[in-house]
């Protein structure tokens, strides 16, 4: 979103460019006039930016076992260690740096969040868009396994899921695979929210007479599906899934925090906090203090952005 | 000489908006007379509801009374503080809205209602205000109001409960009563018994009226004097003959060219009586089945309730002419198109388009599609929003595959929105930048855009202001005797009906119980239901 182009003077015979019709829109501008969404925007964008460059602007490597050195364990924030290394946030036990294990523990965080919610959004969407058009038998089989799934609390659900997963795959394998059952579980549990608001809306579209117009000229039902309804309900669906990510991300770090998450070698922030509780009451309070407080504004952050943008794009309090 | 009731002076209402200020209301002045009603007309956007709003002061913020004053019998009353202008709703000023749906609380019985707004504002106690209540739902026409007294309001049908609203409004004996579009809502037999029950009520009681509406008609039946607003301006005030035989300004006069009559017998083109049919429907009819869902009925045992829409309904359409289809609402004429056009499939009975059975499979369908369109009621909601107009357009060519490359279905479209006399470069912008009118062009080119025989046209001017009305189906006959294109034209507007088609049908519960020629169904109806529709119908011809 090129947000820096100057609004052009108004021409009544040109169409506007896409830019400027972001930049123009009222959804922007409630953006331009909420100070609370844009440093959240400003937050978020600086905790991902600073996961995705982990690689290159952490002052170490936390996973190098050559680079860690036991001697230098518990530096407090602030301070030089005795190898001589210097931690601005201090290290762990193992003498990792604490600033470098959360660039990385939120790369595989927002990472572990963002492909949940994206798999979650592909399945509920999907069954929902059906559920909503189709109706009938169709409707009532799938809405009722999403009611089933939603009286279950969603991080039960994806232990359950978890679980499963560990008995199916073979032991040698499950350390690299563990993200991705990680983000079946995580997706799986939240699907069912998305099925329910496309479905919703869904019916509400197709009662419409765009809709009857394209039927009237025989175009295919999953072309209509897919061009004519679906960019037409997903407004909510892009609230649902900015508060979703929030939450798979918070689901994560519990998931990890209960030690069935990432493995070890790859920690999140939830297994950096794990990792870190256990340190709480001997005095080193800065290996659980920082990770806990980068998850929760990353979370708090997302959340604001989600609220924003359900208020901005809800008609009735524009 | 007696004072007004209500006076408004050099009213000014503004609304700050992101690009600048949107004055709604500009510089209104009228006044209102005891047992007057003034009637308010003007298309959408004129600023007349913002008016009735300004006077009993809901509205909606950030807008606000910039100019002028508001005197209810002398005193003012635009700067009460929001505690007192609450007190004087309701006890002074009664409202009639549009919608009676939404008017009542649907969780009370209307008798709840009513003895609470009376024991509000008069000093009654419980037995005596049910009392007034009776007779007030008596006196708004109601049959039987000791009992109905304690149904709820979905027990009423639309036009009770649009009596129930005015026995609502007129129970604090208010001096002044603003009706907004109070019967735009309704069926044209019903809106015939609440502007009486409007009328005589007013009269009895001696109360001002303010009668907003975009209905000329329905001034002419029940006002005394009027005024024509346009773009937040009174453009003419006077006595409602004078202005509709005698408009002034040139507004007014092309407003009033514009309704059209169900008088008006101006016939467009001749079809030749012989024309052979172009559509034959024959003993159609359709039921919907409105038995619980799977699993309801897996739980619950089976229970069957089966509505019929269309009964066994059979007609034929000439080749190039006009079928109207005519009907209150619920009489199954909108099932009826939705029959011809492939949307819902029939019971029973059979549409032939030229001697082939439209929903017969393969090439009867497909021929269907080729050559039978549709245009909606509605033209907010039959364009997607989120496309580009040009690609709305060429939808129906790329679904037949009329079209084989980009540049050809461009330039058709270009050659569509020209026919429909729209600027070629509107085939990049979305929906949204058009207007109400403008956008049922673009819906009319898609329609035209695979060179279809046979429209059908579901209500296709009853969401637009009538100066807009006439200019579609302007375009639309125009488009006729281009493409010798039939139509099936269905509408409650029975003015438009006659001014459009050669044969007309007319529907009620789901049968056709008449039809034949436009002139002669207009003028000598032979079924009694023609004839009180007819009669129904407010009209400005009707006016001496």
């Amino acid at each position: 979103m090129s947000a820096q182009q100057p609004p052009s003077a108004p021409d009544v015979a040109k169409p506007r460019s896409l830019a400027y019709r972001i930049w123009d829109s009222d959804v922007f501008f409630s953006f331009r006039r909420s100070p609370v969404t844009i440093v959240a925007a400003i937050v978020t964008a600086v905790l991902v930016l600073a996961a995705l460059l982990a690689p290159w602007i952490a002052p170490y490597n936390p996973f190098d076992p050559s680079s860690l050195n036991l001697m230098d364990g518990f530096t407090p924030p602030m301070s030089e260690a005795m190898m001589g290394n210097y931690f601005i946030l201090g290290s762990d036990h193992q003498g990792r740096d604490v600033l470098s294990t959360i660039l990385y523990g939120s790369r595989v965080s927002i990472f572990v969040g963002l492909s949940a919610t994206l798999f979650a959004m592909a399945l509920g969407i999907s069954l929902g868009l059906v559920a909503g058009y189709v109706g009938g038998t169709a409707d009532s089989v799938i809405m009722r396994i999403a009611d089933v799934q939603l009286s279950f609390p969603a991080i039960l659900i994806a232990l359950l899921i978890f679980g499963v997963a560990r008995g199916i795959i073979p032991p040698s394998r499950q350390e690299s695979m563990a993200v991705y059952v990680l983000i079946v579980a995580i997706g799986l549990s939240n699907w069912a929210q998305f099925a329910r608001t496309v479905r919703g809306a869904t019916m509400v579209e197709r009662q419409k007479d765009y809709v009857s117009a394209a039927r009237i000229m025989g175009v295919h039902p999953l072309f209509i599906l897919i061009r004519h309804v679906l960019p037409n309900v997903m407004a909510p669906v892009l609230v649902i899934a900015t508060i979703g990510l929030a939450l798979a991300i918070i689901e994560e770090a519990t998931l990890s925090f209960l030690g069935v998450g990432v493995p070890p070698t790859q920690p999140s922030l939830g297994t950096l906090i794990r990792i870190g509780q256990q340190f709480l009451f001997s005095g080193e309070w800065w290996i659980l203090f920082f990770p806990a407080v980068t998850l929760v504004l990353l979370a708090l952050a997302v959340n604001l952005l989600g609220d924003w943008l359900r208020d901005a794009l809800n008609p009735r309090l524009r | 000489m007696t004072a007004p009731i209500v006076s408004v002076r050099d009213l000014v209402v503004e609304f700050p908006l992101r690009r600048g200020l949107f004055t709604a209301v500009d510089g209104v002045s009228f006044d209102i007379m005891p047992g007057e009603i003034l009637g308010v007309v003007g298309e959408s956007g004129a600023g007349k509801s913002m008016t009735g709003s300004a006077i009993i002061g809901l509205i909606e913020p950030p807008g606000r009374i910039a100019k002028g004053e508001i005197l209810l019998n002398g005193e003012r009353i635009d700067n009460l503080p929001a505690d007192q202008m609450s007190k004087l709703r309701g006890k002074r000023i009664g409202m009639v809205f549009q919608d009676p749906l939404t008017s009542l609380n649907p969780l009370y019985t209307v008798g709840q209602q009513l003895v609470e707004t009376i024991r509000r504002h008069l000093p009654l106690s419980e037995a005596q205000a049910r009392q007034r209540a009776i007779e007030l739902l008596g006196e708004a026409g109601i049959p039987s109001p000791e009992t109905r007294i304690d149904s709820y309001p979905h027990q009423f049908s639309g036009g009770m409960r649009q009596r129930v609203v005015i026995a609502l409004a007129l129970s604090a004996e208010p001096e002044l009563i603003i009706a907004d579009e109070p019967t735009s809502a309704l069926d044209v037999s019903v809106q015939a018994q609440i502007i009486k029950v409007l009328k005589k009520l007013c009269e009895d009681r001696g109360a001002a009226v303010m009668l907003v509406t975009h209905d000329m008609g329905v001034i002419a039946e029940t006002a005394t004097r009027m005024i024509v607003m346009n773009k937040g301006k009174i453009v003419e005030t006077g006595s409602v003959g004078d202005i509709i035989n005698r408009p002034q300004e040139e507004y007014t006069i092309k407003l009033i060219d514009a309704i059209p009559s169900i008088k008006d017998e101006t016939r467009r083109h001749d079809v030749p009586p012989a024309a052979t049919p172009l559509v034959q429907v024959k003993n159609l009819s359709r039921d919907f089945d409105l038995s619980p869902g799977f699993f309801d009925r897996m739980f619950k045992g089976s229970r069957n309730s089966i509505v019929k829409a269309v009964q066994d309904v059979s007609f034929d359409i000439r080749k190039g002419s006009t079928y109207g289809l005519v009907g209150e609402s619920g009489s199954g004429k909108s099932t009826c198109a939705r029959m011809l056009v492939g949307l819902i499939r029939p019971t029973a009975g059979q549409v032939l388009l030229e001697g082939e059975d439209i929903w017969a499979s393969g090439s009867g369908s497909q021929n269907r599609r080729k050559r039978v369109q549709m245009i909606f009621q509605d033209p907010y909601a039959s364009l997607n929003p989120r496309w580009r107009v040009g690609d709305i357009i060429a939808e129906p060519m790329r679904a037949l595959k009329l079209v084989s490359n980009k540049r050809e279905a461009a330039e058709r479209v270009a050659d569509l929105l020209e026919k429909v006399r729209l600027d070629p470069i509107s085939m990049r912008k979305f929906p949204h930048e058009f207007s109400g009118g403008q956008r049922q062009r673009i819906a009319i080119a898609r329609a035209l855009s695979s060179q279809p025989e046979f429209i059908v046209c579901d209500e296709p001017t009853s969401a637009l202001d009538v100066s807009v009305q006439a200019q579609v189906l302007d375009l639309m006959r125009g488009l006729q005797d281009e493409f010798g294109l039939t139509y099936l034209l269905i509408s409650h507007n029975l003015a438009v009906v006659r001014q459009m088609a050669d044969d007309v049908g007319v529907m009620h519960n789901g049968v056709l119980v008449e039809q034949g020629e436009v002139d002669a169904i207009f003028d000598e109806p032979k079924v009694d239901y023609t004839r009180m529709l007819l009669n129904a119908v407010p009209d400005i011809s009707k006016l001496a």
